[in-house]
């Protein structure tokens, strides 16, 4: 089908719908029935249907799409200055883009934002703060449409920004409750999420700054051009203000996609409700960082992205080890989106094939990874808000349901062929393999050893989970006891989901494809189509040939099955059959063990230097200010106190003196004359006769 | 009589002896006379101030008053000397006595210790500015005849009731005079609180008028 | 006589009758004195009529003055018969109600 300009409608219907439904609820939501979950409910349901009906619609077009409103007459929105012209200075047309990524993208977050919705209804039933709840992710679903639909780096911070306010309210959800015993953890967690992703956008925004600088521009479309220019007028090189523009545009997705070292705020944000965890670390706001990478790909550099591969190996495999100590549901949980987004970064960094396998496993992560969340939470529901995974065990009977959409998502996880988790992954190391083969590079080759071992870690703790919930003896009496099934819209969320995480990857009852030759992803959202016109092989790209592409997708497969059955054999072994010891282990590891376990005391360190760093900076201005500003204002406080004390005294003693002297000679000549009038007729006359004597001797005398 | 006495009036002798002699010295006869009503002024002036007797104080001013009409007579005015007789003797110093009849005696009350040293500085003064004024005025005529002894009252007469001469004065004057003697009987009048200080006459009039 | 003459008596005259108010602590020396004065202004007009020509000013002029004297001396009479009555003292220095 062509696109249309009713297309353009459609999309911007989908971006404002969830707006809409926010204000209504944020000021309506309260005097609703049912407080309001069904408005934003039904906006996504809405917002779920258009993006899947243009998805369908437009992913079968052959030879990929790449529609932007602006270069085709479609909404724009002026900013700063309200005119559809560019005029000199900074002014920004936004228009929409639609492309292969973009829509799947977009479909992903219709899709799981509306489960995600759907869950809360059950999930939070008996929260305080219901129908800002609702709102709350309904404008972040907004933010996050945004961002997908933005055709311009400007609006994708933007977007950007307001996803980092919104995830700052969701984490600390229950920081606005005062009934609720976390209070405090939830706000010191809000708090370390906001200011660490803090970091990565200011490191974004000096990115942006830098390619404005040369660009003077921020749409994708002429940044790639302009971009390409620049590579070749510098001689197919590109050129060292590119390559720190990329890195710090790269510093933007490790503090949102919570990369090493921004990881830190990650598990801490399991304070917030597991729907916001769902929502937020796992289809959603981390993976913009990815999709960030996947926007700004030509304007990286090949020094970039080695430093993309490594700092996403390390992520990676550094995340998996914590993983495996961890006792909390959700911190597992947690630990592996980090590692699976170290996956994904890891993917793009190695280029070609890796990037369209990085952004294929962000979609397929979306999916089984929201649905693990959920079931997560459909767990800790059930078992009445117990997380601790050691007072669980034996719940598959009492939770059929809830095991069985989580069983489905962990096997996908841990990359079964199958499941989706499978293909994308299976990808991701082929790609390691092959630019490795086709040119050696130190970051990519780590990469080929770092990645399977985090497959296999992922695939031993994910699995240690499951033994650990759901099967074996329950290790608590009382919470097997009270252990139920979730209501309908929990439970049936899950199920969706879980379905997609299954086949989303690649539907194999059509077509039998069970090795995942050829993907509806990797056919159609390609290189080509991202990025119309441009020419990455004569950019940071290198051609592989078939035959290293063939070697590598063997090698690659049975690397990934080979570690992924090993990890799930070890984890039964260890927790189902209990062959070994858990604890003989852990003191054998002894004090390396510990340090995993404390997260390699990375938060200390953070804790030491940087927070300790700005409290003392804080604390040392406000002695400035207290000490010396406002003592130079008390000073000159004092001064004048003195001064009007001087003048008190002056006014006192001289003027006041002043008038005071003139009475006292008054009332001196008044005495000295007062001697005159005695009242006696007598000494009248004989001073009168003085007097006249007096005159005539100065008449005559003259 | 006490010494103070003694030699005031004996000074006075002396003092009439040397007007006199210098009088004839100067002008004959006619400077005696005038040198005898200088000395009666000038000598009742005195006793006036030292007498401690009022009474004789005021018969000293009689004496006065009488040296002052001879100098009038002297200097040809014999209408005002008539006058001056007449009003100040005979009215003038009458008045007084009575004043002197109905206040109460006043024992003691000169003071020769405060009456000298003012009596000598004032007349040191007058002096002074007497003898400057007159040495600075050059020298005046001096008369050898006495006056004509025709008098000079018709003239008065005339120079009051002339229209052009002192007529609205006189009228004036009369007026004046009858208005004050009016008002010092008004004055002087007897009050209720008078009558009832008085002590009852024998016979039983007074008290309750 | 040269005017001189009189003009010594008129001075001697006038400040005896100074003296005399002065000096003397009763009301009715101070009478005494006034009229001492006044006879001393008296004789200079007179004298000076007499040496400088014709005319009647000066003679008038006294004859004004002896009848304003005795005006004068009645009035003053009353008044010291007033105070006499008010203060019951003859001493001039007594009647200092408006000293201040």
């Amino acid at each position: 089908m062509e696109f249309q300009p009713e297309h353009y409608r459609l999309l911007l219907a989908v971006l404002l719908i969830p707006l809409v439904a926010y204000v209504l609820q944020i000021f309506l939501g309260r005097h609703l029935p049912r407080r309001g979950d069904w408005l934003p409910t039904g906006g996504m349901f809405v917002v779920m249907c258009l993006t899947v009906y243009m998805f369908t619609t437009f992913i079968s077009s052959e030879g990929g799409f790449f529609h932007e409103s602006a270069a085709e007459g479609g909404p724009v929105f002026g900013w700063l200055y309200q005119s559809a012209e560019k005029l000199p200075g900074l002014n920004v047309v936004a228009g929409l883009l639609y492309d292969p990524l973009g829509a799947a993208m977009l479909a992903v977050v219709g899709i799981v934002s509306f489960f995600v919705h759907l869950f809360s209804v059950g999930y939070m039933s008996s929260d305080h703060r219901y129908h800002i709840f609702f709102a709350n992710i309904c404008l972040f679903t907004f933010a996050m449409l945004g961002l997908v639909l933005s055709d311009n780096l400007l609006f994708v911070f933007i977007f950007w920004e307001l996803m980092g306010l919104m995830s700052y309210l969701l984490i600390g959800h229950f920081s606005q409750d005062p009934n609720s015993p976390r209070i405090k953890q939830a706000a010191a967690a809000c708090k370390k999420a906001f200011m660490t992703t803090r970091v990565g956008d200011t490191c974004l925004l000096f990115g942006m700054a830098i390619f404005y600088y040369h660009f003077e521009t921020f749409r994708f479309t002429e940044m790639w051009a302009l971009a390409q220019e620049a590579v070749a007028a510098n001689g197919g090189e590109y050129p060292a203000w590119m390559t720190l523009g990329g890195l710090f545009l790269f510093g933007g997705t490790v503090g949102k996609s919570a990369q090493f070292p921004l990881h830190i705020w990650l598990p801490d944000a399991m304070e917030g409700p597991t729907p916001v965890s769902a929502m937020i670390h796992a289809a959603t706001m981390v993976a913009a960082g990815v999709f960030l990478l996947g926007r700004i790909f030509p304007l990286l550099s090949p020094e970039v992205l080695g430093v993309v591969v490594a700092i996403g190996s390390i992520t990676a495999l550094f995340a998996a080890t914590i993983g495996c100590t961890v006792n909390d549901i959700k911190g597992v949980l947690a630990y592996s989106t980090i590692s699976q987004l170290g996956f994904m970064v890891a993917a793009i960094g190695t280029g070609g094939l890796g990037l369209v396998a990085g952004l294929f496993h962000m979609v397929t992560h979306a999916f089984f990874k929201a649905c693990l969340f959920l079931s997560a939470g459909s767990v800790i529901h059930g078992c009445h808000h117990e997380q601790d995974m050691r007072k669980m065990g034996g719940l598959r009977k009492k939770m059929p349901l809830t095991f069985l959409a989580m069983f489905i998502c962990t096997l996908a996880i841990a990359g079964m062929p199958l499941f989706s988790g499978f293909y994308s992954k299976d990808r991701i190391i082929q790609s390691a393999i092959e630019s490795t083969m086709t040119q050696f590079r130190g970051a990519n080759a780590f990469a080929i050893l770092a990645l399977p071992l985090a497959a296999a870690l992922t695939a031993f703790y994910m699995f240690r989970l499951i033994f650990m919930t759901f099967f074996g003896e329950p290790r608590d009496e009382h919470v097997h006891e009270h252990a139920h099934e979730s209501p309908w819209p929990m439970t049936v969320s899950l199920l969706v989901l879980a379905t997609f995480g299954l086949f989303v990857g690649k539907f194999w009852l059509i077509d039998g494809d069970f090795l995942g030759h050829h993907t509806w992803f990797t056919e159609r959202v390609t290189a080509a189509s991202m990025y119309p016109g441009i020419d990455l092989m004569k950019m940071n790209q290198i051609a592989v040939s078939e035959h290293t592409g063939h070697v590598a997708h063997s090698f690659a497969m049975g690397i990934s099955l080979t570690v992924a059955a090993f990890g799930i054999f070890m984890a039964w072994w260890i927790y189902h059959k209990k062959r070994l010891n858990p604890e003989r282990i852990t003191s054998t590891l002894g004090e390396v063990y510990v340090t995993v376990e404390n997260k390699y005391y990375i938060d200390e360190a953070v804790n030491g230097s940087v927070i300790k760093g700005s409290l003392f900076l804080a604390r040392a201005q406000k002695w400035i200010d207290e000490n010396i500003i406002d003592g130079f204002v008390l000073l000159n406080g004092r001064v004048h106190k003195a001064l009007g004390f001087i003048g008190y005294w002056i006014d006192r003693t001289i003027v006041d003196g002043l008038v005071n002297a003139t009475g006292a000679i008054a009332v001196a000549f008044g005495s000295v004359l007062r001697l005159f009038q005695t009242g006696r007729v007598q000494q009248y006359v004989s001073l009168a006769v003085a007097g006249g004597l007096l005159a005539a001797a100065f008449l005559i005398l003259i | 009589m006490d010494h103070a006495s003694k030699a005031f009036y004996a000074l006075l002798v002396l003092f009439f002896l040397g007007l006199s002699g210098w009088g004839l010295a100067t002008a004959g006869p006619q400077g005696a006379i005038f040198a005898l009503f200088a000395f009666l002024s000038i000598g009742g002036c005195l006793i006036c101030i030292f007498e401690q007797s009022i009474v004789r104080s005021a018969f000293a001013l009689m004496a006065t008053f009488g040296g002052v009409a001879g100098l009038f007579l002297l200097l040809g005015a014999s209408f005002l000397a008539m006058a001056q007789v007449l009003i100040y003797v005979g009215g003038i110093l009458a008045l007084i006595l009575f004043g002197v009849m109905l206040s109460p005696p006043d024992l003691a009350e000169r003071q020769l210790k405060r009456v000298i040293p003012m009596g000598a500085l004032v007349g040191a003064a007058f002096a002074w500015i007497a003898f400057r004024v007159s040495s600075t005025m050059g020298s005046w005529a001096v008369l050898e005849n006495l006056p004509e002894m025709q008098s000079h009252a018709r003239e008065i007469g005339i120079g009051f009731l002339h229209p052009q001469g002192y007529l609205v004065a006189f009228e004036l004057a009369a007026y004046l005079l009858t208005v004050a003697l009016v008002a010092a009987v008004y004055v002087a009048r007897r009050k209720k609180a008078d009558l009832e200080a008085l002590p009852t006459m024998v016979g039983g009039a007074g008290g309750a008028n | 006589m040269g005017l001189d003459a009189y003009l010594a008596v008129s001075v001697a005259l006038f400040a005896l009758g100074v003296i005399c108010i002065v000096t003397r602590r009763n009301i009715i020396y101070v009478l005494m004195g006034i009229e001492m004065i006044l006879n001393a202004a008296n004789i200079n007009f007179v004298a000076f009529n007499r040496f400088n020509g014709d005319g009647l000013e000066g003679r008038m002029f006294a004859i004004f003055v002896i009848i304003l004297a005795a005006a004068e001396a009645a009035v003053a009479l009353a008044i010291v018969l007033n105070v006499f009555h008010l203060f019951k003292s003859i001493k001039p220095s007594d009647i200092d109600l408006l000293r201040e």
